[in-house]
């Protein structure tokens, strides 16, 4: 058995950037945001002082670092990138070119509110904008579940031909420091082999092909038709890779798990913890799970669903438990302007008229802009989920 | 991909096959008789349409060529012409005329 690495304190940011070192992409790009920057100005120093292979190119705004991202990868290589909130949005027009093409390009996005009013703080208004474009969603609640999410990313992309993004979220991963095992180039290559896309599926001038054709009315639904597929189809994928995982990175797993005395359920798509008939069961994603998971600690009755893959939506999974109860608090920090928050009208879509029949699900808005979300806020929801009230609720202070 | 009918990856050119042709609804017609051949409309034809070749007598409906109409003259490929009417604008002699298409 290979010795254990150790563990090491480090600052979110720094942790990604030296896993990403140890995947060996061959092309970065990026250009800096707060709160990635971190990431990326680690990456960029790497190269500078020669501990990192990759070529680092700079950009001069993130929607040509997503290009060039996006013309790597077309021409063959393994790829990385990192944004933010405005980047994102920037980047937007690509992140779509890049799903259609089928590129297996990974990127981090450190979540961040997006403007008008200009705001620096953690959300997840940034992904909610581009969360339907194709790519599958992984969302982290610790540091060392984002080191593990992007070595599980780049398997996932090259395997399926379909963009990943690992979503941290900003200031509370990046900026903060854990203890995180890095794992080493020898050990990640076990799990994820050096990407060599098949002969004649990228760009090369000795066999020439063309990537992005024109699609008439008479293709393009097909081609549509075939990503929604593939996505919905690689749930099962997710599952199966994270099982492999699991098997290789056995210290680096238990390191993510988020401690609890109660039972754990995980499948790879969320976790559950708490007990099989709760009377309330609280839905997350990324670093709210921490905080949650910290103030139901000692309740009984109360379990918590951590969602870690949001695209493709994790409908079956999340419906097995939300089922065992009748009241569902959705915590979430992003809105639909004029709709509900997103997670809690997915959750909503992907139940039947009989499942949802029983059920009291209910929406709270908290931390957009950077709020602090405190156990006492998570208190007054576990104690509101049972009132049949308004569904959707702003809870911005203690 | 799940339809393996429709790949993303294709070969250089395969584009051709989407004759685009048919979104026309004006068409130029070229007389080629009183064209000079001075290949403008080759030049600013935004869809690359318009080749300079040599014209037959039969092109010319059969009469005898004069020394200014033995010059290469333009022919246009209407499986991707488009009808925008940049050729028939630009024109110097006025031998261009849109006709309609639909």
């Amino acid at each position: 058995m290979s010795k254990p690495e150790s563990k090491q304190i480090l600052e979110g940011s720094r942790a990604i950037a030296l896993t990403i070192k140890n995947i060996a992409p061959a092309v970065v790009s990026a250009y800096p945001i707060t709160p990635q920057t971190h990431i990326v100005e680690d990456l960029a120093k790497m190269k500078a002082d020669g501990q990192a292979g990759f070529e680092y190119i700079r950009a001069e705004s993130e929607f040509a670092a997503a290009s060039i991202v996006l013309g790597a990868s077309a021409a063959g290589s393994r790829v990385y990138s990192a944004t933010s909130s405005q980047g994102l949005l920037l980047m937007a027009e690509v992140v779509y070119n890049i799903s259609g093409l089928r590129l297996p390009i990974v990127m981090t996005t450190a979540n961040r509110a997006i403007s008008s009013p200009i705001n620096i703080w953690n959300d997840h208004s940034d992904v909610m904008s581009i969360r339907d474009a194709g790519w599958i969603q992984l969302f982290a609640a610790n540091h060392q579940e984002a080191v593990n999410a992007h070595i599980l990313a780049y398997k996932l992309a090259e395997k399926l031909k379909l963009p990943v993004m690992i979503n941290v979220d900003g200031y509370i991963l990046t900026h903060s420091y854990e203890s995180v095992i890095i794992p080493e180039p020898k050990k990640i290559k076990k799990f994820l082999p050096a990407y060599r896309p098949e002969n004649g599926t990228y760009l090369n001038p000795d066999n020439p092909v063309t990537l992005g054709a024109f699609f008439t009315p008479a293709h393009y639904m097909e081609t549509r038709e075939a990503l929604h597929e593939d996505l919905l189809a690689s749930l099962e994928i997710i599952k199966k890779e994270y099982r492999e995982f699991q098997k290789i990175f056995k210290d680096e797993t238990r390191l993510a798990a988020m401690p609890f005395k109660g039972n754990v359920y995980s499948d790879g798509l969320v976790v559950y913890y708490g007990p099989n008939k709760p009377k309330t069961i609280l839905v997350a994603l990324g670093s709210l799970n921490g905080t949650i998971l910290e103030t139901i600690k000692d309740l009984k009755n109360i379990g918590l669903l951590k969602i870690k893959v949001y695209r493709p939506f994790p409908a079956e999974s999340i419906n097995k438990f939300i089922t065992r109860t009748k009241n569902i608090a959705v915590i979430e920090k992003a809105i639909n302007f004029g709709q509900a928050g997103p997670l809690y009208c997915d959750i909503k879509a992907g139940l039947s008229a009989a499942e949802a029949k029983n059920l009291n699900i209910k929406d709270y808005i908290v931390g957009l802009g950077g709020r602090d979300v405190t156990k006492k806020m998570i208190s007054k929801i576990i104690k509101d989920a049972g009132r049949r009230d308004a569904s959707v609720k702003f809870v911005g202070n203690d | 991909m799940k339809n393996e009918k429709v790949s993303l990856i294709t070969k250089p050119n395969t584009t051709l096959a989407n004759k685009t042709g048919a979104w026309r609804t004006a068409k130029p017609m070229t007389d080629l008789l009183t064209c000079i051949g001075c290949s403008l409309c080759a030049k600013i034809c935004p869809e690359g349409c318009i080749v300079m070749g040599e014209i037959s007598e039969s092109a010319a409906n059969g009469k005898k060529l004069k020394p200014k109409n033995k010059k290469l003259k333009p022919k246009t490929d209407y499986n991707y012409c488009k009808g925008c009417g940049l050729c028939t604008h630009e024109c110097l002699v006025k031998a261009i005329k849109m006709i309609k298409d639909y």
